[in-house]
């Protein structure tokens, strides 16, 4: 599926691509390898779907998306498949994902990711996806975010650099990033 | 404000980055300005921290594993428990959520074995419960963040 160097050169290219007229060529010159071969095998992890999408990494906050819902929702095992993926179709949802239920504790499965200019914007959107999708049935709860502790992008080397120390930012002048969709989405998990 | 430029480059490039030796001019070619000014504004975006990087979005746990993680710490105490959480390098987003599960983040590992370790760790050093959350399905598809870019 991927050998040494492939895993090289994620861990190369995971911090960012550099802002130079020959970008592939420099990160060639770290792994000690061609330019063509960087290419040929970014675009194979790309369409293997081990990378999920290739570009420009947004940070939404710093564009004007201060308000980050996680919403949890209770549906039924049967229909949180089509559940899901009718979700994610909806073009306000960042991230759609199913997880275990705890329990009473916590009886949700299915977690989706709002990110919107405001809360009231997002708690529109919610509750017209709600609406759209035919939701009103689950139980759910919307968990906006407070204080971010810590972000950065995914580190997947297994030599794992020391994180930044917490630097609270209040919900509203921070910098989050979406990752997937974390194009603008990332949780992983 | 931004340029219409910098609006392109943010919304356009999300998903599709060139694959070609040389990305940066190609890109300019289809916007029909010059390689510099397609440089600048990657510079510029990234300065004022508009954009993070521009690299890979790995799907999750294709290399390592990857788990959500909450717990409910008592307001009092939350400060503390959050600088432990954020101390762990395995450790990539943590943030503060407006529930009774108040503290969520996420733990990346090379392996599940590392993941349970290291969750096991921070229960004892913080001395809360962890609830252990991985994905099970990701249902998302279409990918890229579509701004609104609206002043």
């Amino acid at each position: 599926m991927i050998d040494a160097i492939d895993y090289q050169l994620i861990a190369a290219v995971q911090a960012g691509l550099p802002i130079a007229a020959r970008p592939y060529a420099a990160i060639a010159e770290q792994l000690a390898i061609t330019e063509q071969d960087v290419i040929e095998r970014l675009a194979r992890l790309k369409t293997q779907g081990l990378i999920k999408r290739w570009g420009v990494v947004v940070k939404h906050r710093q564009l004007g998306y201060r308000a980050n819902a996680m919403i949890v929702m209770d549906v039924p095992d049967e229909r949180v498949a089509r559940v899901g993926a009718l979700i994610s179709q909806q073009a306000c949802v960042n991230l759609c994902y199913q997880r275990p239920r705890q329990g009473e504790v916590w009886p949700y499965n299915l977690y989706c990711m709002i990110h919107g200019k405001s809360r009231e914007v997002v708690l529109e959107q919610w509750a017209e996806l709600r609406h759209d999708c035919n939701l009103s049935d689950y139980s759910f709860e919307v968990l906006f975010s407070r204080r971010c502790f810590k972000q950065r992008g995914a580190l997947y080397a297994r030599q794992m650099t020391k994180g930044d120390g917490p630097t609270p930012v209040f919900a509203g002048e921070g910098r989050e990033e979406i990752q997937n969709k974390q194009s603008l989405r990332m949780h992983f998990a | 404000m931004l340029a219409p430029l910098h609006k392109r480059l943010l919304n356009d490039y999300q998903q599709d980055f060139p694959l070609s030796p040389t990305p940066y001019r190609d890109i300019a070619e289809q916007l029909g300005v010059s390689e510099d000014e397609v440089l600048n504004a990657f510079q510029t975006l990234s300065e004022q921290q508009m954009i993070s990087r521009i690299g890979p979005v790995i799907a999750p746990n294709s290399i390592g594993n990857s788990a959500l993680v909450a717990m409910a710490v008592p307001e009092f105490d939350l400060a503390r428990v959050a600088e432990l959480v954020s101390a762990y390098p395995e450790v990539n987003h943590n943030y503060e959520r407006e529930n009774r599960f108040n503290l969520w983040f996420v733990l990346i590992a090379d392996s599940e074995t590392h993941l349970k370790a290291v969750i096991a760790d921070i229960e004892t050093q913080t001395g809360y419960p962890a609830m252990l959350l991985p994905m099970l399905a990701d249902y998302f598809i279409n990918l890229g963040f579509e701004l609104n870019l609206h002043d």
